[in-house]
């Protein structure tokens, strides 16, 4: 997934105020075909959309029958039933694993991202193909790949005994990250999101002007220095549009904890999916899906307030 | 990402990209449609099977069976259960598209049934899920009539506790839930499931990913009901599943063999099926029924209310039930059959299969064994609180 | 940015891992889809057997048959309603266009398997018969805000100018939207549908919430496949999948080099 995220450019829009009002008649010409245009689109999503997540809030508030199926209340129950220690432990694990996601696929993708906005035009549109490639395939196919390098007697251990590795220090290493650890759900959760990362911040060191770094080279400064004053904070919209690409998903995520942990890790995603699927307890998913859609957009928004939203990018 | 790359590519070479996939699209869509049966479906199974499988039978269908009219037929039932070939040949002789939509547990039935996914012809619960699936109003009365060849089932498997006269259900394959060891990699003897809970199966276990089943097991090993619906037994049961949790590498209910097969794990909890199944490929996974008496279940074959297809449904619950097509089960899955037609059939047609078949406690477990058995019943009410205790367990790291 | 400053030695032996870890999991599957034996362990001999069994798999070629045709109607429908809504949105004022630009916002920052269960939670409710029908109708949702994204990126350096001019010289509206301003912004337009395409084809969780009988689309039958005893027919599958994006996306740009090469000659 890709997206531009831009402010709009119409600073006039401090009437906020006014734009908010739906109920106002377009007040003239101009305004109708704006209306128009928009309004297949916003049907769409208001019905298909807006409507099942209002559902959804409905239901957090509903009881769940003998059966399984909701009984339409008013209660705080579920929300209280969150709020239990094992289920906190849950939100606390997601929160940490889509964190640790971002960043190391953070740590791992900037170096990637620099080295292809810093080859030749010819390399850079090859580089950028191959980073593609993985992106489009389906990313079940990418999980499987893992499972079978990671099993316990798959490819890497094969090569490891026979390099005579899996001995000691080497053989903790493969423990640690072995198929149905939490390691091996990092891992997986890594290679599905490093894609996303390395192209919102391709695109924004592409645009980055060599001359600036010259000038703090002319200026006395290391190379090191240059690249944390200049480079680092010039594309600082590409690294919160990658992160906010890796974060929000990594959120939800249940299908490689599912694949790669051997159902064993539980995250939000895991808990929402088996309360609609399996548990049958529709208030409870709903209480906490309402409670992931909060954490993350606070993280969101806390995130770009702190480092800006960035300008417009082209993604 | 692409928009840096598309600008700089004219739009002629994008339009025809997006009208060639969109015309791919179209076009196979269509091919679809133009069949009206899956001619386009594998060769029939003699390649394949060992010699018992039959041809699609030529006999006509049972007199009194009702005509189908029907030209599809969507069935829903646990991954790796029903044969191709018994799908192909019922295909092949009603004429109709078949479907085949898998789900991982009871509960996820349930779940599915009532979020709204109906247009399933025959779905195919467990004992206890016949029951409360009839007492919600999901299932339709089976006329027995349309299913002569419900006689060929043994009598000990009809008029069962869970579904009293066969009303809504008819026995598919039963089973059981017990111990499957790697006996080259465990060398000493194993006979209850207390014994999984030694450090040497320290993250070598593979375990069923079924609450009903794992904690109930927990229950039973500390003496209470496998159905208890005591708060403070099933704390109890947790705390104990809890010390079982470092042992467990992953839970695994759709194919636990691979598990024990690719030596991820050593030993596990698992169905009798699967634990046949690995025995089959490697003699050296052994199947072992607890002391504490294993789990017993059996699995029917049910319509849900406002099947679209009745006939069809109908249709195929009799043909199941003919002994050539339920050995085909037993081939691919080996469980253990209650077609006593069947039976008889594969000793005439294949000895060899059904000596191993009577042999192995896995597809017939001994009498004492079954007399220790425990039975899963729904606990009504007390399911959140199992559910709970369930989250508890697999969050426990 | 890039004759000047080539990458240091240190970078590109990153660069070189870094291809490395994303190609190596990807090549040792297509290499084991080959392999005799049916345990991705070790190379016991070479065959086709593997991908002679996924061509006779009929819920395979069903589930790409579906997958393919959600795709096109997603892309199709949600590249007409998003540009239009992106030529809205980016050209004119009217009241609630802060709520409109909220809620296009919604998908990007809501999880999937929130949005999956809402959508299953509606259907339920609203008695719809969850089918083909409810999985296009999902995707549309989902797919729509980044068409109109990325086209109003495409728009938002547009030069109004010519439009103008088209229309001093007597244009109207609809002819000069035909003539002039769609194509100019077509490269978007067609970025978006690519990516709405991608965005349908690979979709697992959502499919997963509002998929009924028989209609199983290949994330779907991947996921299924991977649940039960594995075979290198997953690989199979996975290497011709591979195989048809790389075979794809290498005629994009070997397209649009020849345009280039054509430009400068």
């Amino acid at each position: 997934m890709s997206t531009s995220i831009q402010t709009t450019d119409d600073r006039r829009q401090t009437t906020a105020l006014r734009s908010w009002s739906v109920f106002r008649l377009p007040s003239s010409v101009r305004e109708t075909p704006g209306l128009v245009l928009v309004s297949p689109t916003m049907l769409w999503l208001v019905v298909f959309l807006v409507i099942p997540l209002a559902l959804i809030v409905v239901i957090s508030f509903a009881a769940r029958g003998q059966y399984g199926d909701v009984v339409y209340t008013f209660s705080l129950d579920k929300y209280r039933a969150l709020l239990d220690q094992q289920y906190l432990q849950i939100l606390l694990d997601s929160l940490w694993i889509a964190f640790l996601t971002t960043v190391l696929t953070l740590l791992l993708g900037y170096p990637l991202a620099y080295f292809i906005a810093r080859s030749g035009t010819r390399w850079k549109s090859l580089f950028l193909f191959l980073v593609l490639v993985p992106f489009w395939t389906n990313f079940l196919i990418r999980i499987y790949a893992w499972m079978i390098l990671l099993r316990s007697e798959g490819v890497i251990a094969g090569v490891m005994k026979a390099l005579g590795l899996m001995q000691g220090v080497g053989a903790q290493l493969f423990g640690l990250i072995q198929l149905y650890t939490p390691g091996a759900v990092l891992i997986g959760m890594v290679y599905e999101f490093l894609p996303f990362m390395v192209l919102p911040l391709y695109t924004s060191l592409e645009k980055l002007d060599v001359s600036l770094l010259e000038a703090a080279a002319d200026l006395g400064a290391r190379p090191w220095r240059a690249f944390l004053r200049v480079t680092l904070p010039l594309s600082l919209p590409g690294i919160v549009a990658g992160s906010i690409l890796v974060f929000v998903p990594a959120m939800g995520m249940f299908v490689v904890p599912d694949l790669m942990g051997g159902a064993k890790t539980v995250l939000v995603g895991n808990l929402v999916r088996n309360q609609f699927l399996v548990a049958r307890d529709w208030p409870l998913g709903s209480a906490a899906s309402m409670v992931l859609m909060v954490l993350t957009l606070l993280v969101t928004l806390l995130y770009t307030r702190r480092f800006g939203f960035g300008e417009e990018l082209r993604v | 990402m692409m928009t840096d790359y598309h600008t700089r590519c004219p739009h002629r070479a994008r339009w025809s990209l997006l009208g060639l996939a969109l015309v791919f699209g179209l076009v196979l869509s269509a091919c679809g449609g133009a069949a009206p049966t899956p001619t386009a479906a594998p060769p029939t199974p003699q390649a394949a099977a060992p010699t018992q499988a039959p041809a699609p039978p030529t006999q006509a269908p049972a007199a009194q069976a009702p005509q189908v009219t029907s030209k599809e037929f969507n069935l829903y039932a646990w991954s790796e259960y029903v044969p191709q070939d018994l799908l192909d040949a019922f295909s092949q002789e009603y004429g109709l598209k078949v479907n085949y939509d898998t789900y991982s547990s009871n509960e996820e039935l349930l779940a599915k049934l009532q979020a709204g996914a109906s247009g399933y012809d025959v779905i195919i619960p467990s004992d206890y899920m016949v029951t409360i699936m009839a007492n919600l109003g999901l299932l339709e009365p089976i006329d027995l009539n349309h299913i002569p060849n419900f006689a060929n089932i043994d009598e000990r498997f009809k008029n069962p506790p869970f579904d009293p006269g066969n009303k809504y259900s008819v026995p598919y394959q039963w089973g059981t839930v017990a111990i499957a060891v790697n006996t080259e990699k465990v060398q000493q003897p194993i006979t209850k499931f207390a014994d999984l809970w030694d450090p040497m199966f320290r993250n070598n276990l593979v375990v069923l990913d079924d609450e009903r089943e794992i904690i109930g097991m927990a229950l039973v090993v500390l003496g209470y009901s496998k159905n208890s619906t005591d708060p403070a037994q099933l704390e109890a049961a947790k705390q104990k599943l809890l010390e079982l949790v470092p042992n467990i590498k992953l839970y695994d209910s759709d194919s636990p063999k691979t598990a024990l097969l690719s030596g991820e794990v050593i030993a596990g909890v698992i169905w009798n099926g699967e634990a046949a199944l690995a025995h089959q490929e490697n003699p050296a996974i052994d199947y072992i029924l607890p002391e504490e008496g294993c789990g017993l279940w059996e699995d029917n074959l049910a319509i849900p209310k406002g099947a679209p297809h009745k006939d069809a449904a109908e249709a195929f619950i009799n043909f199941v039930l003919r002994p050539e097509m339920s050995i085909l089960i037993t081939r691919d899955f080996p469980y253990s059959n209650p077609n006593k037609a069947a039976l008889e059939l594969l000793a005439q047609e294949d000895p060899e299969a059904y000596q191993a078949y009577i042999g192995f406690a896995a597809t017939n477990p001994p009498p004492e064994a079954l007399e220790k058995c425990h039975r899963i019943v729904d606990v009504g009410e007390a399911t959140t609180l199992w559910d709970k205790v369930w989250t508890e367990v697999k969050g426990g790291q | 940015m890039s004759e000047r400053h080539p990458p240091g030695p240190g970078l590109k032996l990153y660069a070189v891992l870094g291809f490395a870890y994303l190609y190596i999991p990807i090549l040792i599957l297509i290499l084991f889809s080959f392999n005799v034996s049916r345990y991705s362990v070790a190379w016991t001999g070479f065959t086709l057997h593997w991908y002679n069994e996924l061509f006779r798999d009929r819920f395979v070629w069903e589930a790409t048959r579906n997958t393919l045709l959600i795709a096109s109607v997603s892309a199709l429908v949600s590249t007409v309603m998003g540009t239009a809504a992106a030529l809205g949105m980016q050209r004119y004022a009217f009241p609630g266009k802060r709520f409109c630009e909220a809620t296009l916002y919604l998908p990007v920052i809501i999880p999937e398997v929130v949005m999956g269960i809402a959508m299953l939670a509606f259907f339920a409710q609203m008695g719809i018969q969850l089918g083909l029908g409810t999985i296009i109708i999902a995707h549309i949702a989902f797919c729509v805000p980044f068409v109109t994204l990325t086209v109003q990126a495409r728009l938002h350096g547009f030069d109004r100018h010519l439009e103008e001019a088209a229309m001093d010289l007597g244009a109207n509206e609809w002819t000069t939207f035909r003539r002039i301003t769609l194509p100019l912004i077509m490269p978007g337009v067609l970025a978006g549908a690519l990516l709405a395409f991608t965005l349908s084809l690979d979709d697992y969780i959502i499919t997963l919430f509002t998929a009924g009988p028989g209609s199983t689309t290949l994330p779907l039958r991947v996921f299924a496949m991977l649940r039960q005893a594995v075979t290198p027919k997953v690989n199979a599958l996975s290497a011709l999948w591979i195989l048809v994006v790389f075979v794809l996306l290498l005629g994009v740009q070997w397209l649009q080099r020849s345009q280039n090469v054509k430009r400068n000659a």
